[in-house]
């Protein structure tokens, strides 16, 4: 279980994160929306992280570790990926070398034995297919000269092979058509299960048409202002975030 | 026979290496031909009145030459040793320079290359063709001091294949090795020339070997220098090189050894259609000095010329670029590009960057740029957020840096040999 309790945290002295409640149990998937400039992607990163970020008060926990306290890759061993909002391109790197590299340091961070280029080819292959996703991907540099749709391919790429435990998933469906979309929630709904669970993030409702969330929430000025089931993000489609800041 | 009694290191300085000059006059080879006696002579001469460069020479401005100035060198010990060990072949023939001689022993016969030493009389009116000493007071030390180099020479047509080029040093006496290397392709022929320079132990030496490469019409040869010199070398090259129409020179430069190096292109494009590739990569770890300096000069109408190089440092190293463009006002519809890229991983790194463009023609694409940058910390953190420790993710993309920069080499045994080197290099400093 994710458990966040009281999380604040601000950047360049600007607080962002204002005291965020939230756990999301083994098994579920959540959906947290909100206008832009309510800290989605803060806390995305917070948890996940990365660096440029105060965290002032409050806790973050995923079964049981207290992952502030953990460095980013360890926080992926651990099993939390985030899928980023802007994938980072990485000229020079070869896909397949980091995907590689990627699955092999998680590997041996759990004991686990590394696989080797065929085994890895194998699996990357076996995994794209299920996404689409044309074979010379794999040769290309990390995202360089990728389409917004196949970056958010290759994200989920990295999710289907790192197999992690809870995924994050930064605005995922921004800049992304109907069919992309639909592929990249195939591979989440793939990933559901008894030991996976997700945070969705996203500011419109229509991901969640695919990816049907088990819980929303809505994050507006660094809080969970309302909690709710899958119908509180039609509710939202159709009244927008006024009526909730009305509530 | 080897019994040969040690020459002494001479005193430090211009004055040194001109007094070694008085020693060997009646000993170098080709005493006995009048042209070229005075064309030692002459270098001499020149190089007395010059003197070592120092950093009030603009060209000279960032690169100090205080360790060669200040240090006695002697001259190599003959005769030549066969066992020494080498680094595995780059190439399937290789020829072996030791101490700035070619040695027999060690090299491929099949090559088609010979000992210049041993050819110097059809050599009137060609050596010192290309390569001038007025204002260029190592090449002038060269001409007065070389002893040997390689000869190559490529009939019209003539696919020379791969040849390595192995020049070591002995680095348990500092000597002083200036090689004298020429290389003629005849129209239409072609060459990889995987050069290397190799040092042996921690010790102090210079090698400053001197190219005159002539490429023919339509010919092409592929240059990759490899300075991989022991760790208290000094390597001051000059490559002087004339493209003749539709030919190409494609170099590449590889600095990674070495406590202090530098070395200078002279590229003329003398034809129309004639095409310059000299890019590089430098490899600077603490304490080391490298400099990559060029001269390209485009001399005829409707010549591309590429230029990257990148620069690695590492702790208190320095690194340098400069890169001339002239544009003859014959040469319209000139397309240069020239980038240098230098990626600092110290705060007490310093790279110096200074392109210069000259251009007298009115029909000209020509452009230049410069990044100095450290490592970006969102690349980091994208690789550390999928679970790479954050030293591996770092190495990753410093190797990324590195290897986009042998990319371009489009001969496969130049670039693997190349790709090798700098695997090696990063593999050592990360360690």
């Amino acid at each position: 279980m994710l458990k966040i309790e009281g999380l604040t945290a601000e950047i360049d002295g600007k607080e962002i994160l204002k005291g965020i409640d939230l756990e999301v149990p083994t098994g579920e998937i959540h959906a947290i929306m909100g206008p832009n400039g309510s800290g989605k992607s803060t806390l995305s990163y917070v948890l996940s992280g990365r660096e440029g970020y105060e965290i002032t008060g409050g806790a973050a926990s995923f079964e049981g570790q207290d992952l502030l306290a953990m460095e980013p890759e360890e926080r992926a061993a651990a099993g939390l990926f985030l899928a980023f909002q802007y994938p980072v391109e990485l000229p020079g790197v070869g896909n397949a070398n980091f995907l590689r590299t990627a699955l092999n340091a998680q590997r041996r961070a759990k004991g686990e034995a590394e696989l080797d280029a065929m085994q890895f080819l194998k699996l990357a292959r076996e995994r794209m297919r299920a996404l689409s996703m044309p074979e010379d991907m794999l040769k290309r540099g990390v995202n360089v000269g990728f389409s917004g749709g196949e970056k958010k391919r290759n994200e989920v790429l990295q999710m289907a092979l790192l197999k992690p435990r809870i995924a994050i998933l930064d605005e995922t469906d921004s800049g992304l058509d109907i069919d992309a979309l639909k592929i990249v929630a195939d591979g989440v709904n793939a990933m559901r299960g008894p030991d996976f669970s997700a945070l969705v993030i996203t500011h419109y409702q229509r991901l969640l048409d695919y990816i049907v969330p088990d819980r929303v929430h809505v994050l507006m000025g660094g809080r969970i202002v309302q909690s709710g089931g899958p119908e509180l993000a039609q509710q939202l489609e159709a009244s927008g975030y006024g009526s909730v800041r009305a509530a | 026979m080897n019994a040969v009694s040690e020459p002494a290191v001479t005193e430090a300085g211009a004055a040194g290496f001109l007094h070694r000059f008085e020693g060997l006059r009646a000993r170098l080879p080709g005493r006995g031909l009048p042209w070229l006696v005075e064309r030692r002579e002459a270098a001499a001469e020149s190089f007395r009145a010059q003197g070592f460069p120092s950093r009030r020479v603009e060209a000279w401005k960032y690169t100090d030459l205080a360790p060669l100035t200040q240090a006695g060198f002697g001259e190599p010990l003959t005769p030549v040793e066969s066992a020494l060990p080498l680094p595995r072949p780059a190439a399937p023939r290789r020829v072996v320079l030791v101490d700035g001689r070619f040695s027999q022993d060690l090299s491929d016969p099949d090559a088609p290359v010979r000992s210049l030493a041993r050819h110097l009389p059809e050599l009137e009116g060609r050596l010192g063709a290309l390569a001038r000493v007025e204002d260029l007071p190592l090449v002038a030390l060269n001409t007065a001091l070389f002893e040997d180099g390689v000869l190559i020479d490529l009939a019209p047509g003539e696919d020379g294949g791969v040849i390595e080029l192995l020049s070591v040093t002995r680095a348990d006496r500092p000597v002083a090795s200036h090689p004298r290397h020429l290389i003629r392709l005849g129209a239409g022929a072609k060459l990889v020339l995987i050069e290397r320079s190799w040092g042996h132990g921690e010790g102090r030496y210079l090698h400053s070997p001197v190219f005159e490469v002539e490429v023919g019409e339509d010919a092409h040869v592929t240059h990759a220098r490899m300075q991989q010199e022991g760790k208290g070398a000094i390597h001051l090259s000059t490559v002087f090189a004339e493209v003749a129409a539709r030919g190409t020179y494609d170099s590449f430069l590889l600095h990674a050894g070495a406590k202090l190096s530098r070395s200078e292109a002279h590229v003329r494009l003398a034809g129309p259609r004639a095409a310059a590739h000299l890019n590089g990569a430098q490899l600077l770890g603490d304490g080391q000095h490298g400099d990559c300096t060029t001269f390209l000069d485009h001399a005829a109408p409707d010549c591309p010329s590429r230029q990257t190089v990148k620069t690695v440092l590492a702790g208190r190293s320095r690194g340098v670029f400069q890169g001339k463009i002239h544009v003859h006002q014959v040469a319209q519809r000139t397309d240069g590009y020239q980038m240098n890229q230098a990626l600092l991983l110290s705060d007490q790194a310093e790279i110096d960057s200074k392109p210069q463009l000259e251009i007298y023609a009115d029909d000209v694409k020509c452009s230049h740029g410069a990044t100095v940058g450290e490592l970006d910390e969102e690349q980091v953190f994208y690789l550390r957020s999928r679970g790479i420790p954050a030293a591996q993710a770092r190495s990753m993309l410093i190797e990324a840096f590195l290897q986009e920069a042998v990319e371009g080499v489009t001969e496969e045994a130049a670039r693997a040999a190349l790709a090798e080197a700098v695997a090696g290099w990063w593999e050592r400093m990360a360690a």
